[in-house]
């Protein structure tokens, strides 16, 4: 190497640095192997199981949105007809005693998706934008209603389900126990994930990148952006498959659901949540969504709705998803001007919270006297048992909202000024550029 | 000496109106080449032409004795042609580094590969540096494109333009907009980027364009009224009347 390249390119890391990301690895394989130690329940296994799933699925999506630039409004066609080829590959291998293991069948979910993506994408990927957002919606419509109609193959309405058990076994692992389950996802989930951070560090990773910021100049440094965007769509396709594929190892079903515009949309809320601008973005999506629809819907039964009212609350106030909103502190901590906000943020919550409350008992009234105006009154939701017909009730919840929001617009301003602060506080550190 | 850019009767219409008309030129292979011409003269639409982002309407344009008209812009700079914008066209949120290395890849020959750390490869990393320390952005190697001062993102543009290695470059107005001083580093930069490589140059700035220039091309209302050495424009009347006379009265 010569010695401008050494005295001008970025430093290769250092051997604590590379110990640090290896670590990474390592550390979350432990991890994901104690956990089922730490929570034994059923439950909490099924819960773990979903939010591998859900991690695979969102980065793969992401792949998609945040490192190419593709707004996709049928992701989960890749997922579901990866989900309905493996139920079928299972009772194929089932019925002819064909010696495949049950851990290697999640790959041929991932070649399903592969290969439709391949012959579904060309077209889409011509364009970004709008363009491809349409007819990745198109698309999805059709896959989704040909689910329907091909009963055959996709069993209609009540989908095709399979015998996991009945798949050749190696070391006597049977697959009916969900721990069993769960260290198939949790071994797949860590061997996509790994593979999906390495494909954003290739050439190809990097031109994805160059084309999500400015398709235009991409070809004028040799590369053909429609065959980058492709490449992408495909390695989305596969990732998704994979995802799919265990999903339906893991219910032993797959249906018309698997495919269908909500599947698509809510990998677009996790993904965006989480925040498409970093790697972890999408996991940390994935872990929150999940964790909140399966909270959530114990808690009260409108919750697709809080659930719209945070994802439209994420595009306004923080697009850059939770990620992106944990990642704007990294500057101060580092420059140790984080105490300069805190404090602010300690007196907005209390009127945030008293807002939120409002909002959420006022919700919950009107719920109940415009879908179950007969019935009776005395309501429960979050835990917080209440007479849905007490009138003080009603001005309390017009009361905590509105002066909450009016108080808390105020502490919103003293959290900006803050910022303001804390940051001109950092840059004269030097933390931020 | 052979030539390196060659336009036959090159026209450009849109809709009924027509923006290039009947256009042939020829740069040698080596020369710098400076377009002129009033605002509005179709400059910026000839660059546009010889790059392959539009095609002609009638007429071909070869590079090296080869017709590239009708061909996609990227087929076009794999056959060595590469250009910059006029107004700044850089992957803005990506940093300096990453900017250059991505105009580095495809020439390096690692096009779509996904089986290599970029981290890797060493080659690339060299000549990424050698560009990065080229446009003396090395002190803001890390920053986003986005961030740059105007300056520093045109010496950028000019930097993904030859980053490439492509022998012939079009710079489309590299010093608009910059004060004097910045355009005399650009002038100096852009002279020992492209030192030996054919450039066609589009620029208002006359001192330029008379310091650089082997030759210069006048273009106005679409079409080439004179071609020939910077002392054959400039005693030109013709383009005095139509060019320069404007600006000196």
């Amino acid at each position: 190497m010569t010695e401008t390249t050494s005295s001008v390119a970025p430093p290769a890391p250092a051997a604590a640095e590379k110990l640090k990301f290896y670590g990474l690895w390592i550390g979350a394989a432990v991890v994901l192997l104690l956990l089922p130690k730490l929570f034994s329940s059923g439950g909490s296994l099924t819960t773990f199981s979903l939010i591998g799933i859900s991690i695979i699925f969102s980065l793969s999506y992401n792949i998609l949105l945040g490192q190419t630039g593709m707004l996709s409004f049928g992701h989960a066609v890749y997922y579901g007809l990866g989900g309905f080829l493996v139920i079928h590959a299972i009772n194929i291998i089932g019925a002819n005693k064909l010696p495949i293991p049950l851990p290697l069948v999640p790959l041929i979910g991932g070649l399903t998706g592969l290969f439709f993506a391949m012959l579904l994408g060309w077209v889409s990927t011509q364009r970004s934008g709008t363009a491809f957002a349409m007819i990745s919606l198109g698309v999805a419509e059709l896959v989704a209603s040909s689910a329907l109609i091909l009963r055959t193959f996709f069993g209609g309405e009540a989908g095709i389900s399979a015998n996991r058990t009945k798949v050749f076994r190696l070391f006597e692992w049977s697959f009916g126990p969900q721990i069993q389950i769960y260290y198939l996802v949790a071994g797949w989930t860590l061997l996509a994930v790994i593979a999906m951070y390495a494909l954003t560090r290739t050439p190809l990773g990097r031109m994805c990148n160059a084309v999500r910021d400015n398709p235009e100049r991409v070809q004028f440094v040799g590369y053909d952006p429609h065959v980058v965007r492709y490449i992408a769509f495909c390695f989305a396709g596969f990732f998704a498959g994979i995802a799919g594929a265990l999903a339906a190892i893991n219910f032993e079903i797959a249906n018309s659901a698997y495919l269908g515009a909500v599947q698509s949309g809510s990998v677009l809320f996790a993904t965006y949540i989480g925040g498409v601008g970093f790697f972890i973005g999408p996991i940390v999506g994935a872990i929150f969504v999940t964790f909140l629809s399966l909270g959530l819907s114990d808690l009260t039964q409108v919750w697709q709705l809080y659930f719209g009212l945070i994802f439209i609350a994420v595009v306004v106030f923080a697009p850059g998803g939770i990620t992106g909103l944990l990642m704007m502190h990294r500057p101060l901590l580092k420059a140790g001007t984080f105490g300069r906000v805190l404090p602010s943020y300690l007196i907005a919550f209390v009127p945030t919270l008293a807002m939120l409350i409002g909002l959420i008992l006022a919700t919950e009234i009107i719920v109940f006297h415009a879908v179950h105006s007969g019935d009776d009154s005395n309501i429960k939701a979050f835990g917080v048992p209440f007479d849905a017909a007490n009138r003080y009730l009603w001005a309390m919840s017009a009361i905590l909202l509105i002066g909450g929001y009016f108080v808390a617009r105020r502490t919103w301003t003293m959290v900006g000024h803050a910022w303001d602060e804390a940051t001109s506080g950092a840059r004269e550190k030097g933390a931020v550029a | 000496m052979s030539t390196a850019i060659e336009l036959r009767g090159v026209e450009k219409n849109f809709g009924i109106t027509s923006v290039i008309r009947n256009v042939s030129l020829t740069v040698a292979q080596g020369e710098r080449h400076a377009l002129i011409g009033p605002n509005g003269a179709g400059k910026s639409t000839l660059f546009n032409l010889i790059s392959g982002y539009m095609v002609p309407s009638t007429g071909s344009i070869l590079l090296r004795d080869e017709v590239v008209s009708g061909l996609p812009p990227y087929q076009i700079n794999r056959r060595g042609l590469s250009r910059s914008f006029q107004v700044t066209n850089v992957f803005a949120n990506m940093s300096v580094w990453e900017n250059l290395r991505c105009a580095v890849l495809w020439a390096a020959g690692y096009r779509y590969t996904f089986w290599k750390n970029i981290d890797n490869l060493p080659e690339v990393r060299e000549r990424t540096a050698r560009i990065l320390s080229d446009i003396n952005l090395t002190a803001r190697r890390d920053v986003p494109a986005g961030l740059l001062t105007y300056a520093e993102q045109r010496a950028l543009e000019i930097g993904i333009t030859v980053a490439g290695g492509a022998n012939v470059i079009l710079l489309d107005e590299p010093t608009a907009g910059m004060s004097h001083a910045e355009t005399e580093r650009a002038v100096e930069l852009i002279r020992r980027l492209t030192e030996g490589c054919t450039l066609l140059i589009v620029e208002h700035d006359m001192s330029v364009v008379f310091g650089l220039a082997d030759r210069i091309s006048v273009l106005v209302y679409g079409q080439i009224i004179a071609s020939g050495t910077p002392e054959e424009i400039r005693g030109n009347p013709k383009v005095r009347e139509a060019y320069l006379g404007e600006e000196a009265a």
